[in-house]
């Protein structure tokens, strides 16, 4: 069984149809990127996943259970973390209390929370920024947090937009592994939305391209690099010089 | 008790102490004119306290708080009045009428989306319905005023309410003091993180797993019910109730300077707030009356000039700097 499957999702918004029949599928252990240009629907696709939109059409499944038409809150309930592509960190908040407020949705008991949160910081590198308001934080850093927010919700669905944009590839790298070892280790999916192609190839083993909202291609990553359609549409043709 | 003050600096404790000491001693030293003074600072820093957990913890603004001081007062003076039971008895019916009324503006609100200024807008409302119907409503007198038997008390009767104005205080200060405490532990709990995550922001709270309407309902619902509380201390203080005054949106207003002055959001600001505020508004007007001028709206003049100023120069309010100062940030 799939620990994610769309079939046949569409969604318009006042006539313009941000994604029109969607389907493909993300395997229990995977990681699963989504590539395409600006405005192919990726984010929308992840909005109707995460539960902020119900689908105009189609059916979203986790682990079998359909889930379109749940609220935020009962989806990350079930156990999909989201971050955001334009980052919502607590501004008043200290980067520790951003991750218990994430934690105590599995820990009721603050204390217990409070300690769950700080393993999580410390493993994406904020710890020594563990105190301080989330507002005083730079934008790759405050994508760690939303990284370490929605982990700290405990998910076995994560869905990341565009949390590399930005990072120098250094950061891009040690982000990639601490993904891969939260995959390895803990045998978490992710779904990636990304335009960093340096972190997809090295990150996903399933790409699916999203191009005016429909899939045009689906695949290991270097078939779907190939695909004349991908490379017309978002990756550009080689050109020899 | 030890989870409750986890996390607290010790200076913090010491200077809770002493403020709690210096307040509990004023009457002593304080009577008549200061010591009503005293009941006003310690009454607003208890609806002060009682509003911040709606705006300041789940950042709803609500400027119709006078709703709820007055339907908690008439509940209370109405169930004394006409069948002679005891405050403590009426207060219950307070805190049920006042919750049902803020889980009804709540449930209207958040289930329709109804948010930021709109959601303001209609608590003026509802505060407005319950000015204008209180005005008809001939069972607590209507606009002709509900009031409390009166007479020379010469034994403070806790009972039912009735004796000096040093009681009220102390009742009063023992209200402001419960607040506090409980204001405390709602932010160490489980819901005051969430509270603040829905006020930094819904979208990211929700997509962290809480329900975002349910926990605002309850913070509504608090904050009525702990509002409800005053209402009835001031329905026996004063004696006198009339729906055009406790209504009022003026009345509303009032009661969220202190907080805004002293730091919305923070537990010690509606308290310095309701300190400098009712403090320095009462002192000046004192020392204009030694002077002979009178000057009808010089409290309001006087209050738009702090607004104006720590607007300008305090945005986070008095409080937090201050608590820069003395050390105790966190």
């Amino acid at each position: 069984m799939s620990r994610l499957e769309l079939s046949g999702v569409s969604k318009s918004f006042r006539g313009l149809k941000a994604v029109s029949r969607a389907s493909f599928d993300v395997t229990p252990g995977g990681i699963h990127a989504l590539i395409g240009p600006n405005g192919a629907g990726k984010t929308t696709i992840f909005n109707v996943v995460a539960g902020v939109y119900a689908p105009d059409e189609g059916e979203v499944r986790f682990d079998g259970r359909a889930i379109h038409g749940l609220r935020p809150d009962q989806v990350c309930a079930a156990g999909i973390g989201r971050t955001f592509q334009i980052v919502k960190p607590f501004a008043g908040l200290s980067v520790i209390e951003n991750v218990v407020v994430g934690a105590l949705h599995r820990e009721k008991d603050v204390p217990a929370a409070k300690r769950l949160a700080a393993g999580i910081v410390e493993g994406l590198g904020l710890g020594a920024k563990s105190g301080l308001p989330a507002s005083s934080l730079t934008l790759p850093d405050r994508k760690r947090l939303e990284v370490a927010r929605a982990l700290a919700t405990r998910p076995r669905l994560l869905l990341l937009d565009e949390v590399m944009a930005g990072l120098r590839p250094t950061e891009c790298d040690q982000i990639v592994a601490v993904f891969r070892e939260l995959n390895r280790a803990e045998g978490l999916t992710i779904l990636l939305i990304e335009h960093v192609m340096r972190a997809v190839m090295a990150l996903a083993q399933h790409i699916v391209v999203l191009h005016h909202g429909e899939v045009i291609a689906r695949g290991a990553p270097d078939e779907v690099v190939r695909d004349p359609a991908v490379l017309e549409s978002y990756l550009g043709e080689e050109t020899e010089v | 008790m030890s989870g409750l003050l986890e996390g607290v600096p010790r200076r913090g404790l010491w200077l809770l102490a002493a403020l709690l000491a210096l307040l509990a001693l004023f009457p002593v030293f304080a009577g008549g004119y200061l010591l009503a003074v005293g009941f006003l600072i310690l009454y607003f820093a208890f609806v002060g306290q009682a509003w911040n957990v709606m705006m300041g913890f789940a950042g709803q603004l609500s400027l119709g708080h006078s709703l709820y001081v007055g339907l908690g007062a008439y509940a209370a003076a109405a169930l004394y009045v006409h069948f002679g039971l005891s405050p403590w008895i009426g207060l219950a019916a307070s805190v049920a009428l006042c919750a049902l009324a803020g889980a009804v503006i709540g449930f209207l609100a958040f289930r329709f989306g109804v948010a930021g200024v709109y959601f303001a807008i209609l608590t003026i409302a509802f505060a407005e319905f319950a000015r204008i119907g209180f005005d008809h409503f001939s069972w607590v007198r209507g606009s002709s005023g509900l009031f409390l038997p009166v007479a020379n008390y010469t034994e403070n009767d806790l009972w039912n309410l009735r004796g000096s104005p040093r009681m009220f205080y102390y009742l009063m200060l023992a209200l402001t003091a419960g607040a506090f405490v409980l204001c405390h532990a709602l932010l160490r709990s489980r819901m005051g993180y969430y509270w603040l995550a829905i006020r930094e922001s819904p979208e990211a709270a929700e997509a962290l797993g809480i329900n975002v309407f349910r926990y605002k309902m309850y913070a509504v619902v608090i904050s009525a019910a702990m509002t409800s509380l005053a209402g009835v201390v001031f329905a026996f203080y004063y004696n006198n109730l009339f729906p055009e005054q406790i209504f009022h949106i003026s009345r509303s207003i009032e009661l969220i300077l202190g907080p805004i002055i002293g730091g919305i959001g923070t537990l010690v600001g509606p308290i310095v707030g309701a300190f400098l505020l009712t403090g320095l508004a009462e002192g000046l007007r004192e020392m204009m009356l030694q002077l002979g001028i009178e000057v009808p709206g010089v409290k309001q003049v006087f209050y738009g000039l702090c607004l104006l100023l720590v607007i300008m120069f305090l945005p986070d309010g008095v409080w937090p700097p201050l608590a820069k100062k003395l050390g105790l940030h966190r």
